[in-house]
Formats: structure tokens, sequence, C-alpha cells
């Protein structure tokens, strides 16, 4: 390297390119640091818990050790009837959300609201907790808040699922592990474009929209539709059910795989499952000897198909 | 190959590495190609091979990309650079040992992260799939050692300047442990939301800018001159190329998100630096057609130069498209469709396959010392690499363009999965062409180091005449 070009050309070299990752890294993370989370942000990240997909609690990616999210009407504390609230539950050994582990990321106004009303510095994952999103008005703006009502109500972790029934708990946790491991974002997005899309896939998010969010899994290929709102086109679990376990059920068009190896061994009946029967009597329907297609089992409340459709039915 | 990985640098002869990672790369290249071919086919035919959670779609797609990128094109790239390096600077490669035994972690390391992708064990990020143990893996079991290997070979060269195509090697391979490192921080350190979403993307952009994209134009750089005799054309031009990929290729990344809620000035200021990209494209590509002047016969009947030239001339569509279409006028239209797929195959299975194949073409054989086994074969691969490829990207820049309309028309979803319905077969006859001409590709390097006709000392193999 005893050649003088070299010596600039390395010193060049490192100027330009320090200079390209300080405008690409540095600024943007900079600018992205200050953004203040959405109640949309705070119900994401509390409903999926810390990660996503690979971490030490869940190599597998079986959806271990993940937050339930339930809709009750009762106190879990008092047992008196309370306004319907949206409770995330963390069991001992859950780990938390980002937004409680860092509440940095949850910008300033959120954080302060967090720790000082919230009392999420309060939280434990040993213990366990059960989260809520609140709104406090600070000057005439309204700011959302995360609320440790563990410490703040006395709820806890199985009281709470105890309040709610089985149609109210939704393993929305678990199901995005799903949707990440088998793949459903290589054909749908979970980003509406800020363009046409308004009109047919419904808004798109907003900035503060995925603080504490790990992955994202916006998509990058739509071979199916945008499913960032699905849940508030079509609620119908009878209609998830067959789609997952067979979409050319409900939709024949559709290019969709079959996703009936997440149902298990057993229903929820605990009848097994005889996957060669139903593909047998089905191929019968498929070549018109059969009137009806044979019944779809309905999954079982520790499935995986469960929390996959109870993930996508949440999209709202 | 491996009775040399305990054996003494001096006593392993020249070339090993570079010959271990030449079939290594056509083997994972045979591999990925399978995958998507039968990928396709499930896209074709969604009931082709069914209820079976290995052999789902969504649990073999990554593993097809990966196996791609990290085995094909990689490792192609690490066999250009072992002979190429040290060639240009008229030495040896400053450790054979080290690159075998690179070579074989790179194969036992990709074979670990891709059955782990297999079973479903992902972080989740396109591109960034494998989880960050494994990433961390490559970053110092794979890009390290390369890089190391490289760098020490070009200061221990022994010829006063460096050329063209060593500045490429030598800076993409430390530009591509930064790329790993930083694009893969959202796992090692747990960052979420938008953070993590551009850096994925930040990764996908830039593996593909200051990797793939410099290190298979540097291949060009050299095969065209070597082999066609004519010197490169333009030295200064080169410098243009090389400067302004490190300066404009680095920084679009935020394109890729135009429609998220990024900060509206990263994404502004993306835009304007991908059209930029043509900078280096167009200095790239006239500076190579021009080297060929006067030879231009050698496109038609040499197969080292019709491959390299190829590539090269897909270079032009491909910067064209990429220049323009992440626009935000173009870009609303085609995000998301299979115009993107076809784009990204027009990027690794046209551009770039056809530099690497050249790089893997001439590099067996100068190794080797043997003659290609069969010019008939070879050309039988080009042609199924080409219409293969071509299949693939018409039919899926027709399915992106329905695709497209069917957003912005506000047509039910169903019938535009429908109006696809025959592209994707044809997707499937293109990619299963250019999977069956990589078989017989393997046939004729094994035979060609099996019964190649021997290539005296001091002679080039393009000067040899074809036995069959």
């Amino acid at each position: 390297m005893a050649f003088r070009e070299y010596t600039i050309g390395t010193r060049m070299f490192g100027l330009a390119f320090g200079t390209s990752m300080f405008i690409t890294l540095y600024m943007p993370a900079m600018d992205m640091r200050d953004v203040a989370v959405t109640d949309i942000g705070l119900h994401r990240q509390l409903s999926f818990g810390r990660v996503g997909g690979f971490s030490y609690e869940d190599p597998w990616l079986q959806g271990k050790a993940k937050p339930a999210t339930v809709m009750i009407d009762k106190d879990p504390g008092t047992g008196s009837t309370i306004e319907a609230t949206t409770a995330y539950v963390y069991p001992a050994g859950t780990p938390f959300p980002n937004g409680i582990r860092h509440p940095v990321i949850l910008g300033e106004k959120p954080r302060l609201m967090s720790e000082s009303l919230g009392k999420v510095g309060l939280a434990d994952d040993t213990k366990g907790a059960v989260f809520i999103v609140r709104e406090a008005d600070d000057g005439g703006e309204t700011i959302p808040y995360i609320e440790n009502a563990t410490a703040t109500r006395g709820w806890m972790p199985e009281a709470t699922m105890s309040v709610a029934s089985e149609e109210n708990t939704l393993y929305v946790g678990k199901g995005k592990i799903m949707f990440v491991r088998e793949g459903c974002w290589w054909c749908h997005t979970l980003l509406p474009e800020q363009t046409q899309d308004w009109q047919y896939f419904g808004a798109p998010p907003m900035l503060g929209d995925f603080n504490g969010e790990n992955p994202t899994a916006f998509g990058s290929d739509r071979k199916g539709p945008d499913l960032t709102h699905v849940g508030s086109r079509n609620s119908s679990r009878e209609w998830m059910v067959m789609h997952f376990f067979n979409p050319r059920l409900v939709q024949p068009y559709s290019i969709m795989p079959r996703y009936d190896y997440l149902w298990g061994e057993k229903d929820i009946n605990g009848n097994v499952i005889d996957y060669d029967a139903w593909r047998e009597e089905y191929n019968q329907y498929v070549a018109n000897e059969r009137i009806y297609p044979p019944e779809v089992p309905i999954p079982a409340g520790d499935s995986e198909a469960r929390a996959l459709i109870d993930f996508v039915i949440n999209l709202k | 190959m491996f009775k040399y990985l305990f054996a003494k640098n001096e006593d392993i002869p020249p070339g090993s590495a570079a010959i271990f990672f030449g079939f290594s790369s056509i083997l994972w290249f045979i591999v990925g190609t399978g995958l998507g071919s039968f990928n396709a086919a499930k896209l074709a035919f969604p009931d082709f091979v069914t209820g079976i959670e290995m052999l789902s779609f969504g649990h073999m797609r990554q593993v097809h990309v990966l196996a791609v990128i990290l085995g094909w094109i990689s490792m192609a790239f690490a066999m250009a650079m072992m002979y190429i390096t040290p060639a240009l600077g008229n030495t040896k490669l400053w450790s054979e040992k080290l690159g075998l035994w690179n070579c074989f972690i790179w194969n036992l390391g990709l074979s670990v992260g891709l059955i782990l992708l297999w079973f479903g064990v992902t972080s989740g990020r396109e591109y960034s799939d494998i989880i960050w143990p494994v990433d961390l893996a490559i970053i110092f079991g794979l890009l390290l050692p390369l890089g190391i290997n490289v760098w020490m070979t070009i200061k221990t060269r022994r010829t006063q300047g460096i050329y063209t195509t060593n500045w490429f090697f030598g800076a993409a391979t430390f530009m591509v442990i930064i790329v790993f490192t930083v694009g893969n921080s959202p796992e090692f350190f747990q960052l979420t939301g938008l953070t993590e979403a551009y850096l994925t993307w930040w990764f996908a952009h830039n593996v593909l800018g200051l990797w793939i994209t410099p290190v298979a134009a540097a291949i060009s750089y050299y095969i065209v001159p070597k082999v066609t005799g004519n010197p490169l054309y333009s030295h200064r031009i080169g410098h243009l190329h090389f400067w302004s990929v490190v300066v404009f290729y680095s920084t679009p990344a935020a394109h890729h998100l135009m429609s998220a809620p990024l900060p509206e000035w990263l994404k502004s200021f993306a835009s304007v630096e991908g059209v930029l990209i043509l900078v280096p494209a167009i200095a790239f590509v006239s500076n190579l057609l021009l080297t060929m002047s006067g030879k231009w016969k050698m496109f038609v009947e040499n197969v080292e130069i019709k491959f390299t030239i190829t590539g090269v001339l897909l270079a032009i569509p491909l910067n064209m498209q990429g220049g323009f279409q992440q626009t935000r006028a173009i870009n609303w239209y085609i995000h998301g469709t299979g115009w993107i797929v076809a784009h990204a195959h027009l990027a690794l299975l046209g551009f770039s396959t056809f530099l690497e194949a050249a790089a893997v073409y001439y590099g067996l054989q100068t190794l080797l010392r043997r003659k290609l086994y069969s010019l008939a074969l070879a050309n039988f691969h080009f042609w199924m690499l080409l219409i293969g490829f071509a299949t693939y990207w018409i039919s899926m820049t027709i399915a992106g363009l329905i695709q497209g309309a069917g957003k912005i028309y506000e047509v039910p979803y169903i019938d535009v999965v429908i109006a696809e319905h025959p592209y994707m077969i044809a997707r499937w006859v293109g990619g299963t062409m250019v999977f069956l001409g990589n078989c017989v590709w393997l046939f004729n390097m094994w035979k060609t180091m099996r019964q190649g006709t021997l290539i005296p000392a001091g002679r080039l193999p393009h000067e040899l005449a074809y036995e069959r």
C-alpha cells in the first residue's frame, strides 16, 4: 500500500461511505426516535408481546410465552361490572413488550403518562401482569398510555383470564408467531399504501403505529389481499376456519395453501382428525361425487390454527 | 478437498479453495433454482403437494431466496475473488488453507441456517430472515475470513497498481460486513417499529447494492479484457463507476418503503438518490461495451464472453427499471406486485447470474487446467438460462401490471388472482428451464474436471479449440 493514491483513496472511501451511513442511518434514527406512539401502536405491541420471530423463550416459534388478548366486562379484582375493556394478560414468565421494558421508545408524553399514571415501572415479568390502554388529557391533547392494571387495580393474570369467556379470549401473541412462521406475510402485506388502497383496504398506518413491534412484517409482495384491516372486513370465525383448512372451500379460485396441518391431532371436542379421510371425501366433492364437502373440524383452544385465526380476526 | 483442510498451507495446490467454492456454488444454484421451480409450481397449482408443513410455500420461499443469494451468488463471488484477486496481483492467494476452511464453513453454516429457516425458525424479516446467532456465524465465519483473504492478497500483490476489479473486491467485502452487522441490528438489539422496518430494507437494498451489483460488475471488468485481449476502455470511467456506487448506491434504502409512514424527507431523498443509480450503471455498461470494440464476434463464438456480455446488457433494463420504478410517480402503481418480483429476478437471475456463471466457467477451466468438456452443453445451458429467465421476467412483468391495474381500479382481489393464473404457469415453466439447464451445467463442469483436454502451460483456456 506504499502507493500514495491508495492512502488518499482509502481515506476518501471512508469519508464517502461514512457520510452515506450518517445520512441513511444516523439521521433517520434520530428522527424516528422521537415519534410518539399512537393508541393503535400500544394495542399492537401489547397484543403481540416482546418479539414475533425467533427468541430465547420460543426458539422453535411455537408461540410459547406470549400474551393473550381478552375482552372483559367484569372487574377481575372486585367482580363488579365494568365497561367492556380489552386487557392484555401476561402470565408469570412472559416477557413484556419493549414499551414496558424500555418506555423511552414510546415517545416523551406517552412514556411520562405510562410511568406516572400507568405505573408500568412496577410491572414484574416473573410475576406476570395485566395491561390496558388508556387515554389521558394533556392540555387538550389526548395522550394514549399503558396502564399496569395489576399495580393500579389489582388485576391478576389468572383472575383476568377466568372472568373472560372463551370467545372473548384471543391468542393474538401466539397467532403473530404463526403468521411469521408460516410465512403468511410472503403473500399478504400488512401495509395499505398511501394511494388507491384507501378505498379497498382501508386507511394506511400512521407514524406512531408500530413503536415496540418486532418484526413489523409489512411484506413486500401481494399475491393475496392486504390484511391490515381484514378483521373489519370479515369477522366471521366460521369463514376463517373453513378458509384456513382449505381455502378452496370458500373461494374456488384461491391460490392460498391449505393450513390444515395447524389443526394438530385433535379438534375442539377431543376427536382425532382423520386428514386422509377428509382429503379423500374432499376429492370426491371436487370430482362431483358428493354434493357437500366434508365438515371442517373446529380447531382446539390450544391449537396453532386457533391462534392464527385469532390474530387475523384481531386485525381491525 | 477435505484432505487439504489439515495440510500445511504450502502443500495445498493453488486454486483448491476456488475450485471448492466453484463446485459448491453450482450445487447451491441447483438447490436454489430447484426450490424456486417447486415454489412456482405451488403458485400455479395450489394443491400441488399439500398439507405437509415442511413443503408448504411459506416455509420454502425464503429458503429459495437465501440459497440463491448466499449459496449460488455469494459462493460464486468467493470463487471469483479467490482466483481473480491473486491473478491481478501477480501473486498467490494469501492463504489457500483459510480459503478451504472458509468454503467448508460456508457450506456448513448456510446449510444450518437454511434448514432452520425451513423449519420456520426465522426472524420474520425479508432477506435477513436468518436468525441472529446464525447471522453472527455468517459475519465472523464466512464474510470476515473471505475479506481477510482478499485484503491480504491485495496487500501482498507483486504489481504496483491495483486493477479496477480488485478495488471492487476489496471494498465490497468490507461493505458487506458492515451491511450484515448493521442490517441485523434490530435482532441483536431488539430495535422495533419503523426503525426495524427501515433497517430490514436498508439491509435488503445494500446487500444488493454494495455486495451483489459491484462484485458482479467487477467480474466482468476482469473477464472481458482477459478473454478479448482488449484493454479496459477507460480506467477513469471505472473510477466513476466505483465512486458512484459507494456514494449513490448506498443511500436509497428507503425507496423500498415508499408507502410506509417513514419521514417524508427520507423517502424523497432516497427517491432522488435512487435515480442517481443510473450514474454507476451507465458508466459500467458503456465501459464494458466499449471494451468489446472490434471483438464483437466473440459475443457469438466465445461462451465466456457470451455469458458476460449478456449479463452486462441485462444491466440496461435492470437499471432503467430500478432507477425509475422507485419514484413516487411509478412506485404507487407497481409496488407490491409481480413487477417487483420480475425486477428482482432480472437483477439476480438476469444481470448477476450471467456474470457469475462466466466467472465460474472461466475460472474452473483456468484452475483445473482443462478445456471445457462440451461447447454444445455450455450453449444449451446458456439458452436454457436466457429463455427460462426471459419467460419468467416477461410473464411476471405482465402479471405485475395486471395486479397494478387491479389495485388502482379496485378490482376484487380474486379476479386479479384468476387473471394472473396463465402467467403463474409461464413463470413455473421458465424457472424449471433454468433448473434443468443448471443440472446440465454441473454435468458439463464435472466432465471438464475429469475428461477436459489438458491446457498446456502458458496457454489460456479460450485460446484452445474445442474438441467436441
